[in-house]
């Protein structure tokens, strides 16, 4: 289960050195994302722009059942979650957005039973579309597993029905 | 020269994918022509409301199905290795089964690049697109 579910504020499982995002981020409501949380995805630290994941090993996650290496899917979907995640930061709120189109580019096959780190920096923000780049690695994002390069779009007006508070902070990179 | 893919050696390529099982993927071959199907469940939400399927989750289909499609038409038992996945949201993923298709547009010797739609209702109303390029590895000796 992910740290940061109904149970646990974010904000606590999470370390936010900036005091204007960590507030921010205090007040959301969190709940679950229920594929991220399958998953195992865990957030471990925001920046301004910038966001921190983790997802473990696991047999069932496996993409090549010959060699054991994590499927690239797995990489894909917590490379998302990351990029949404360092959007969120960039903006120091909740604001509802789907991903608009995500490249991934694979280095190198992630070694077996090691888990796998996300960063993400949102680098551009505009009226309506956010440009983000993740790295997934073990060591150092100096030796990346693969690469994400991605456009998130800001949903505007003719969604604001759209229920940001029961979505929750993690409604991003996601749809 | 007969086209038609075999269904035991997709059935063997998607079996190699253990987090295709995880995302409950299953598959129809007609003829020449690979259809994988990813039905609905709620642990594929990244949106629980309104519901939506995790882009992450469309992606995965997307690349599975490309992987699926090369490894059934070179005849490669090894799974390829992806190089490069670019996928295009076109529309949200509503709580309701997935369908995704591939197109090789080149095999080469050493790589093959391939296109892929997923789709819901409406084959001809995608919700997400992927091209992307994969490296062959042949089957050791």
């Amino acid at each position: 289960m992910t740290d940061y579910g109904a149970s646990t504020p974010f904000a606590q499982a999470v370390q936010i050195d900036d005091p204007e995002l960590r507030a921010a981020f205090a007040k959301g409501p969190f709940i679950s994302i229920p594929q991220t949380e399958a998953l195992g995805i865990k957030f471990l630290k925001l920046e301004h722009g910038k966001a921190w994941t983790k997802v473990a090993w696991r047999e069932d996650l496996v993409g090549d059942s010959d060699t054991g290496v994590i499927a690239g899917g797995v990489l894909t979907t917590t490379l998302d979650h990351t990029c949404g995640g360092a959007v969120q930061a960039a903006l120091g709120k909740f604001l509802p957005m789907v991903t608009l189109d995500l490249r991934i580019d694979y280095m190198r096959p992630a070694e077996p039973r090691r888990e796998i780190f996300c960063m993400a920096h949102c680098y551009k923000v505009t009226r309506s579309i956010c440009f983000v780049r993740g790295w997934a690695y073990h060591d150092s994002e100096d030796d990346p597993i693969a690469t994400a390069s991605g456009a998130f779009i800001l949903l505007g007006e003719e969604h604001k029905g759209y229920d940001v508070e029961a979505a929750g902070p993690h409604a991003s990179g996601i749809a | 020269m007969d086209d038609a893919l075999k269904p035991d050696a997709v059935a063997a390529s998607i079996a190699r994918i253990p987090y295709a099982r995880f995302l409950g993927i299953d598959f129809e071959v007609k003829g020449d022509e690979l259809t994988l199907v990813m039905p609905y469940s709620e642990h594929l939400l990244g949106r629980p409301n309104p519901p939506a399927l995790h882009g992450g989750v469309i992606g995965a289909l997307l690349e599975i199905v490309a992987i699926a499609q090369v490894t059934a038409t070179s005849g490669v038992k090894r799974a390829p290795k992806t190089i490069d996945v670019t996928v295009s949201y076109l529309r949200s993923g509503r709580p309701v089964d997935t369908y995704a298709r591939a197109h090789i547009s080149r095999l080469g010797r050493r790589i093959a690049n391939a296109r892929a739609e997923a789709w819901q209702s409406n084959r001809f109303d995608p919700i997400a697109t992927l091209h992307g390029n994969f490296l062959l590895r042949a089957d050791e000796p």
